[in-house]
C-alpha cells in the first residue's frame, strides 16, 4: 500500500507545480509579453477611460444606435455573469419572449420589414455575443436613418464595410460587431449634431 | 444546410485524418521510451515516486497506483475549493465554495469529466482554476491515455507479467504530448484573442455610459488543456460560447481539432504498436461513419430553423446576409454549421465544451449529443477512454463474429476468451445500469429542478445522467443541477462511469498481455476488411440503441413531433 501511496503523492505534488502554477504562469509571461492587448482582454479605450472590450457585446438601447441580440446574462450583458436562456424548443416562456421581442422591435422600427432576422429576437449562447448579422444591422438601416438624419445608402455602405467576413474565407459566418458599428456611427455622424 | 458550411466540416475531417497518423506516430515514440528530451526531469522523478522507467507493472499494481492518484488529486481540488477564500490569486474575492459543490467538482475533475454545477467566473479563484482544475485536466486526461497504452499493450505483448508502468506512462503523456502542445496552442490562442491575465475584472464605462464589469483570467492555458485533454470544464459560465473562450471561427477550428487530435492518433498508435497499421485505421473508419451521421442529422435539423418561431415573425431563411436557422443559444460568429460541428465533436469526444447552448437545440439535434454520449463515447471519444471503451466494443463484436463462424474469437493475434467476454460486458453494462438507475432515482427524488416542462424536462433530466456517466460534462444547463441531491447523484455518476471501466479495462490488459499470441490462419476473421468495420459499427448502435431507445422516444422524440404538430409546453 505505502509503496503505491508513494508515487501517488509524489505525482500530485510535482504535477500540481509542472501543470498548475508554472504552465499557467510562463503562458502568462509569454503571452503578456507578445500580445499585451490581446493577453488583456482586448479593451477598448477612449480618451484614457475602458468603454468595453472588443470581444464583449455592451447594451444598447437608444434608438440613434444600432442594437445587439437579447442577452440572458445578468440583468443583459453581464460580461461577470456570462449565460443562455437555455430554454427547449418546444418551450412557451421562449415562445412567448420571442413574440414580445417581435413586437417591440417592430414598434420601434415601424419601416422594416415585418419579418425580424432571427438573431435579433433570440438570446445568445453567451448572452455576451459582440455580433449581429449583415442582415440584422441592415433590418435596423430605417430606424437609424431616420434617427440620426441620414440617407438609408450611406448607412448600408458603412454596415458593408464593417462587416467582417469568414475566417480565412471559410471558417465561421459574416458578421458585424456592434460596438465598433456603433463607434463608427459616431466618429461620421454625431448624434449631437 | 448551404455549401459552405459542408465545406467547413469536409475541412475539419480532413485536417484530422492528416494530423491522425502524425499524432499517433509521435505518441508511439513517445511511449516506446524513444523520445528522450527530458530524461534528465524524468529519472529524478521517478526515483522520488520508488520506481524506475524499466520497472514493469501487474495490472493490479497499475490500476492501484491510478486509483490512489486519483484520490489524491481529487482530495487535493476539494481542500483548494474549500479554503480559496484564504489563498492568493483571488482577486475578485470570492469565498469557500459549500461542500456538495466541492465535492461535486473534484469528482468531475479527477474523472475527466468536468461537469460544471459551479459558475467559473462567479464561483472559483484564480488559484482554484490553476492549481486545481487545469491540473486535473492535465492528469486526469494523462491516465485516460496510460489505460489505453496499457490495452494496447495488452494486445501487442507476448507472454508478459506486467502491461507497462503506471508512473512513466503518465509522466510521459504530460510532458511529451500534453504540455508542449499546449504551450504552443495556448499562445496561438492568445494571438487570436483569448485573454490570458492574472489581472483582476475590468470596469467599463459602456458607449451609454453604464457600468460593464468584464471578467478576465488566465483563460488561454485552461482552453487549451481543456480541448486537448478532451475536459471541457470551461473557465466562463457558458464555456466555449463565452467571446474570450473562443473569440472566431478559427480558434473554433483550433478547438475542434485539439479535441480530436489524441483520441484519433491513438487509433494509429494502436495500429503501429500491434504491428499493423491498418487495424488502426479500421477503428478510425467505423468511429468516422458514426460521427459523419451525427454531422448530418444535426445540422439538418438545426438549419430548418423552429417552426415556432417563423409562425410568430422570426426570419430563419438562409439569405446572403444570414445563415438562419435556430438562433437561441448560439452565437452569430458561429451560425449554424460551426456550432453543430462542434456539438457532435464535443460528445462524441468525451470533451463537454460547448459552443451553442445545447438545452435550446432543436429535439432531433439535441438528441444527437445525447446518443453519442449513449453509445459510451467510442466515437473518437475521451482523450484514451474513447479507445479502451471502443475495444470493448470490438471484443464484443468479434466475439459475436466467433459465435456465428463457430470459431474461437482471435483478435489482433490474441485469442479472446470468457474471462475478457465477462469483463467487457461488465463495463458494457455499467453504463446503462448508471444512466437508467441514477436517473430514475434523480427523476423521483429530485423533479424540481427541471426547467422546462413537458417531453424536454425529461431530457435535460436524462441529459445530465447521461453526460455525467459517460464523463462528457457538457448539458441541457437549464437543469438545475447544483442542488445537494444532484450534486451528490451525479458525482457518484461520475466515479461509476469512469472506474467501472477503466479497472475491467485494466485487467483486460493484463489477461491479454500474458496469453501467446496465435497465428493467422485461412480460418481468421479480418478485423481491417469493410465488413468488420459494418459489424463494429452496427455493434454499437444497436447495444446503445436497445438500451436507450424507450427513453429516447419519451424525450427527444416525443418533444419532436410535438414540436410538428404545434404544441408547446
Amino acid at each position: 500500500m505505502l509503496s503505491l501511496l508513494r508515487p501517488a503523492l509524489v505525482l500530485t505534488g510535482v504535477m500540481t507545480v509542472v501543470t498548475g502554477l508554472a504552465y499557467p504562469l510562463a503562458v502568462t509571461g509569454l503571452a503578456e509579453t507578445l500580445f499585451p492587448r490581446q493577453a488583456g482582454g482586448s479593451l477598448v479605450h477612449d480618451n484614457g477611460t475602458v468603454i468595453g472590450s472588443d470581444l464583449i457585446g455592451q447594451t444598447f438601447t437608444r434608438p440613434g444606435y444600432f442594437q445587439g441580440r437579447p442577452s440572458a446574462a445578468g440583468t443583459g450583458y453581464d460580461a461577470a455573469n456570462s449565460s443562455g436562456s437555455n430554454l427547449g424548443p418546444s418551450s412557451r416562456p421562449l415562445v412567448d419572449a420571442v413574440a414580445e421581442r417581435v413586437n417591440t422591435l417592430r414598434a420601434a422600427n415601424p419601416d422594416a420589414p415585418a419579418q425580424v432576422p432571427v438573431d435579433l429576437v433570440t438570446a445568445s449562447a453567451s448572452g455576451l455575443d459582440p455580433h449581429i448579422t449583415p442582415a440584422a444591422a441592415l433590418w435596423q438601416v430605417p430606424r437609424i436613418a431616420r434617427e440620426r438624419r441620414l440617407p438609408a445608402p450611406a448607412l448600408r455602405d458603412l454596415i458593408h464595410e464593417m462587416t467582417e467576413g469568414r475566417d480565412l474565407g471559410l471558417l465561421g459566418e459574416p458578421r458585424v460587431n456592434v460596438l465598433r458599428l456603433n463607434r463608427a456611427l459616431d466618429a461620421r455622424w454625431p448624434l449631437s449634431s | 444546410m448551404d455549401a459552405n458550411g459542408i465545406l467547413q466540416i469536409v475541412v475539419f475531417v480532413a485536417l484530422i485524418c492528416l494530423l491522425t497518423p502524425v499524432i499517433g506516430g509521435y505518441m508511439t515514440r513517445v511511449y516506446d521510451g524513444r523520445i528522450t528530451a527530458l530524461r534528465w526531469l524524468e529519472r529524478p522523478l521517478y526515483r522520488l515516486c520508488g520506481t524506475t522507467d524499466t520497472e514493469d507493472q501487474h495490472w493490479t499494481r497499475y490500476a492501484g497506483t491510478l486509483l490512489l492518484f486519483t484520490l489524491a488529486g481529487a482530495l487535493l481540488l476539494y481542500a483548494l475549493q474549500r479554503v480559496q477564500g484564504l489563498l492568493p490569486f483571488n482577486p475578485a474575492g470570492l469565498g469557500a465554495v459549500a461542500p456538495d459543490l466541492a465535492f461535486n467538482t473534484a469528482a468531475s475533475f479527477a474523472t475527466n469529466t468536468n461537469w460544471q454545477s459551479y459558475g467559473g467566473e462567479t464561483t472559483l479563484s484564480y488559484l482554484t482554476q490553476m492549481a486545481g482544475l487545469t491540473v486535473q485536466n492535465f492528469v486526469s486526461a494523462a491516465s485516460g491515455m496510460a489505460v489505453a497504452v496499457a490495452l494496447i499493450r495488452g494486445f501487442a505483448r507476448r507472454s508478459a507479467s506486467g502491461i507497462g508502468n503506471f508512473t512513466v506512462d503518465l509522466t510521459r503523456s504530460v510532458l511529451y504530448v500534453l504540455l508542449p502542445l499546449c504551450v504552443v496552442g495556448a499562445l496561438a490562442l492568445v494571438a487570436l484573442g483569448v485573454p490570458q491575465t492574472l489581472a483582476p475584472y475590468a470596469e467599463a464605462t459602456t458607449l451609454e455610459g453604464a457600468k460593464q464589469t468584464i471578467a478576465l483570467g488566465p483563460v488561454a492555458s485552461q482552453m487549451m488543456i481543456k480541448h486537448l485533454g478532451t475536459n471541457g470544464g470551461g473557465f466562463f459560465n457558458v464555456n466555449a460560447a463565452h467571446p474570450f473562450e473562443n473569440p472566431n471561427a478559427l480558434t473554433n477550428l483550433i478547438h475542434m481539432t485539439a479535441i480530436f487530435l489524441i483520441g484519433a492518433g491513438l487509433t494509429n498508435t494502436f495500429g503501429r504498436m500491434v504491428g499493423d497499421m491498418r487495424q488502426g485505421w479500421a477503428l478510425f473508419a467505423s468511429m468516422g461513419i458514426l460521427f459523419l451521421i451525427g454531422v448530418a442529422v444535426a445540422y439538418g435539423a438545426e438549419s430548418a430553423g423552429n417552426p415556432a418561431l417563423t409562425a410568430i415573425g422570426a426570419d430563419q431563411a438562409l439569405s446572403p446576409w444570414q445563415p438562419g436557422g435556430a438562433m437561441e443559444g448560439k452565437e452569430v460568429r458561429f451560425g449554424i454549421a460551426a456550432s453543430m460541428l462542434f456539438s457532435v465533436v464535443t460528445t462524441a469526444a468525451s470533451c463537454g465544451a460547448v459552443v451553442a447552448m445545447h438545452d435550446s437545440l432543436m429535439p432531433l439535434a439535441g438528441m444527437v449529443p445525447l446518443v453519442n454520449m449513449m453509445l459510451g463515447e467510442v466515437i473518437i471519444g475521451g482523450v484514451g477512454a474513447g479507445l479502451y471503451g471502443m475495444m470493448l466494443f470490438v471484443l464484443l463484436a468479434v466475439f459475436i463474429a466467433g459465435l456465428m463462424v463457430g470459431r474461437t474469437p482471435e483478435y489482433v493475434g490474441k485469442k479472446i476468451e470468457a474471462r475478457e467476454i465477462t469483463l467487457a460486458m461488465l463495463a458494457v453494462l455499467a453504463f446503462p445500469a448508471c444512466i437508467l438507475g441514477l436517473g430514475a432515482t434523480a427523476l423521483l427524488l429530485g423533479a424540481g429542478s427541471l426547467q422546462d416542462a413537458g417531453p424536454h424536462g425529461l431530457s435535460e433530466l436524462l441529459y445530465a445522467y447521461v453526460s455525467a456517466t459517460a464523463n462528457n460534462g457538457s448539458a441541457f444547463a437549464g437543469f438545475g443541477a447544483n442542488t445537494v441531491l444532484h450534486n451528490t447523484l451525479l458525482g457518484l455518476a461520475m466515479l461509476i462511469g469512469r472506474f467501472a471501466v477503466i479497472v475491467p479495462v485494466l485487467a483486460i490488459a493484463g489477461a491479454l498481455a500474458a496469453r501467446r499470441p496465435v497465428p493467422v490462419s485461412a480460418g481468421t476473421f479480418p478485423t481491417h476488411s469493410g465488413l468488420f468495420i459494418t459489424l463494429l459499427t452496427l455493434v454499437v448502435v444497436i447495444i446503445g440503441g436497445l438500451t436507450f431507445f424507450p427513453v429516447l422516444a419519451l424525450g427527444p422524440l416525443a418533444e419532436h413531433l410535438s414540436l410538428a404538430a404545434g404544441l408547446l409546453f
